[in-house]
């Protein structure tokens, strides 16, 4: 068998990744929490985000850290357009319209970024980009454990929002009980922009957090909104769900090998959607 | 009621006679793999568009098929005429496994589509890890140019093989549409569970559909395989045909009989004119700008045409007959 060190050295780089895996996962369960879909095009705009973080760096020389408040501000505008004025009029209100729209969306992205940027992979290089942190026997790659606490600082920002402003109420208002909101004078379509808006900045954030230290190419988010899913439910059931998925991916990634590692993230999304549809920690339906 | 194959008839005549105006090898491998999308697209269509249950993952049944036919032909020597049937019931038999899981499962909406999704990502990985399937390399079907092993000198027999195909996909889709089968079918999409109050076995007519549908997509794969004559994971089990078989029959009309022929030939017409246009434009080939153009069109027919270019032009019509 391997060492100890080895096994926990993926374990803890497992738990570091599943971190970013949470705050899509947060982004993902938020939309889906109050407008009941599934946001298709969440992979294919964390991609974009990526290549943002990408371009910021390369051409302007804009560290991905520094352009993070930026890129959430500008990913914020865009998911909060693109529901107000895309995905809402185009849907007419049916689910699966609106499942169709977000898969169009999805196309149009990702193939966009394969024109324009091909489907070569590309990493930014940082100075910091190798630092590590020694823990024990460990070395810890110092952005991968930025990336592990700025994922829970974003998450116990969402959750004040949620819990603590007027916004908050009133996204929680909608998903709840839309009509009833609405009497009560919140506007629906507004709150529904809103909500669009900040996953889409979620991904903002996990895309200027995993840069540092990770790839891109035109097809990597899809991977991602899958892997994502079995967390999907609850604010906590996101962040266990994707430190889970981490784990998981790390792991069958050392013991089964690069190509068949992906294998068992996937087989576990399959059963948890097979044995309890709303999530590893959803209600049940 | 004969007459409702007369307008199969006579779009299979004037499909099958489209060769005798070209020589063009270009233009007869286009129409035969518009066709084999076609096909794809007439199996989603029964499930998706008939049914209702929207997969995003029909490439597992597309790849299966395919894989089927090379693997059967190289690696256990069976002839193609007796492979292609084999790797379409090996399809369908998938089809109702994955049916049976997600179905008993009570999945439905969008997570249907996701289980799909996820099932034939999961066909993908093993296909490019396993040695049995080619691994990376992918499979070559070797090639012996005869008529007993289903390979031609001349691409139109291959088109014609390929049109005989969707006919007769035409043809099961109308009876399909015709018989008890189908009205269950649409009761089930329309409100399932109204439909099981009044004795429809939803879950029996669902699990028939998606063997039929996949039995069907499973086809296209097969005949693709000998077309190419080259698989790799990538092209079996890649999302490409997943969308394309989604979108022809939206884009040309959900669950009716034509939608998914009139949709693929569209949607492939068009993406192949965007290619040329900005392959002009832009001095070279640009990856992926056929895909953004058809995902513009699949906002667009679900924001202003839910019922296709079929509806839109029975609207159209309508409007013309109404006097002013």
């Amino acid at each position: 068998m391997l060492p100890l060190d080895i096994f926990l050295s993926a374990m803890a780089n497992g738990l570091m990744m599943g971190a970013v895996y949470a705050l899509v996962a947060l982004g993902l369960t938020l939309v889906y929490g109050v407008l009941h879909i599934i946001n298709f095009a969440h992979g294919a705009t964390l991609t974009a985000a990526m290549y943002a973080v990408y371009v910021a760096h390369a051409m302007l020389g804009v560290d991905p850290y520094l352009a993070l408040p930026g890129l959430a501000a500008i990913f914020f505008a865009l998911g909060y357009l693109v529901q107000r004025w895309v995905i809402g009029p185009a849907s007419h209100g049916d689910d699966s319209n609106i499942l169709l729209v977000t898969l169009g969306l999805s196309i149009i992205m990702e193939n966009a970024l394969l024109a324009g940027f091909r489907s070569d992979t590309r990493s930014i290089d940082v100075p910091y980009g190798f630092s590590v942190v020694e823990v024990g026997n460990l070395f810890l790659s110092t952005p991968k454990l930025v990336a592990f606490a700025g994922s829970f600082v974003v998450a116990a920002l969402l959750w004040l929002l949620l819990a603590r402003t007027d916004t908050g109420r009133a996204i929680r208002a909608v998903a709840k009980e839309k009509t009833g909101a609405a009497l009560v004078g919140v506007r629906v379509e507004h709150i529904y922009a809103v909500t669009f808006g900040l996953g889409a900045a979620c991904l903002a954030v996990a895309a200027c957090l995993l840069m540092p230290t990770f790839l891109v190419n035109p097809r990597i988010g899809k991977a991602f909104t899958i892997v994502v899913l079995g967390g999907m439910g609850s604010i906590p059931g996101a962040l266990i769900g994707g430190l889970f998925v981490g784990v998981v991916e790390s792991l069958s990634g050392l013991y089964l090998g690069e190509s068949l590692g992906q294998i068992g993230i996937f087989l576990i999304f399959i059963l948890v959607l097979l044995a309890r549809p709303t999530g590893l920690f959803g209600a049940r339906a | 009621m004969r007459s409702s194959y007369l307008p199969i008839a006579l779009a299979v005549a004037i499909l099958a006679v489209l060769p005798l105006g070209t020589s063009s090898n270009t233009t007869l491998n286009f129409l035969s793999f518009a066709l084999i999308v076609a096909l794809a697209a007439q199996g989603w269509n029964i499930l998706g568009g008939y049914g209702g249950q929207f997969s995003f993952g029909h490439a597992a049944f597309f790849g299966t098929g395919a894989y089927g036919m090379a693997l059967l032909q190289v690696r256990f020597g069976i002839n193609p005429w007796l492979a292609l049937p084999l790797a379409t019931l090996l399809g369908a038999a998938v089809g109702a496994a994955i049916g049976a899981l997600s179905f008993r499962a009570r999945l439905r909406g969008s997570y249907f589509a996701l289980v799909t999704l996820a099932f034939a990502e999961v066909f993908r990985i093993l296909a490019n890890a396993w040695g049995f399937t080619g691994g990376a390399a992918g499979v070559l079907v070797p090639l012996r140019i005869e008529a007993a092993n289903m390979q031609f000198a001349d691409r139109a027999t291959f088109y014609w093989l390929v049109l005989a195909c969707v006919a007769a996909g035409l043809v099961l889709t109308q009876a399909m549409a015709r018989a008890r089968f189908g009205a269950w079918l649409v009761a089930v999409r329309e409100n399932e569970e109204a439909a099981r109050a009044l004795g429809v076995d939803s879950l029996a007519v669902k699990l028939r559909a998606i063997t039929l549908s996949s039995g069907i997509t499973a086809l296209a794969g097969g005949l693709y395989a000998q077309k190419f004559l080259y698989l790799d994971a990538g092209i079996a089990y890649g999302s490409w045909i997943s969308v394309e078989a989604l979108l022809a029959p939206i884009i040309g009309g959900l669950g009716t009989v034509f939608g998914p022929l009139v949709g693929a030939l569209v949607l492939l017409g068009l993406g192949e004119a965007t290619k040329i246009a900005l392959g002009h434009a832009l001095g070279g080939a640009v990856p992926g700008v056929d895909l953004v153009v058809f995902g513009v069109l699949l906002i667009l027919c679900v924001a202003f045409a839910p019922r296709g270019l079929l509806g839109l032009g029975a609207d159209v019509r309508r409007l013309l007959r109404r006097p002013v």
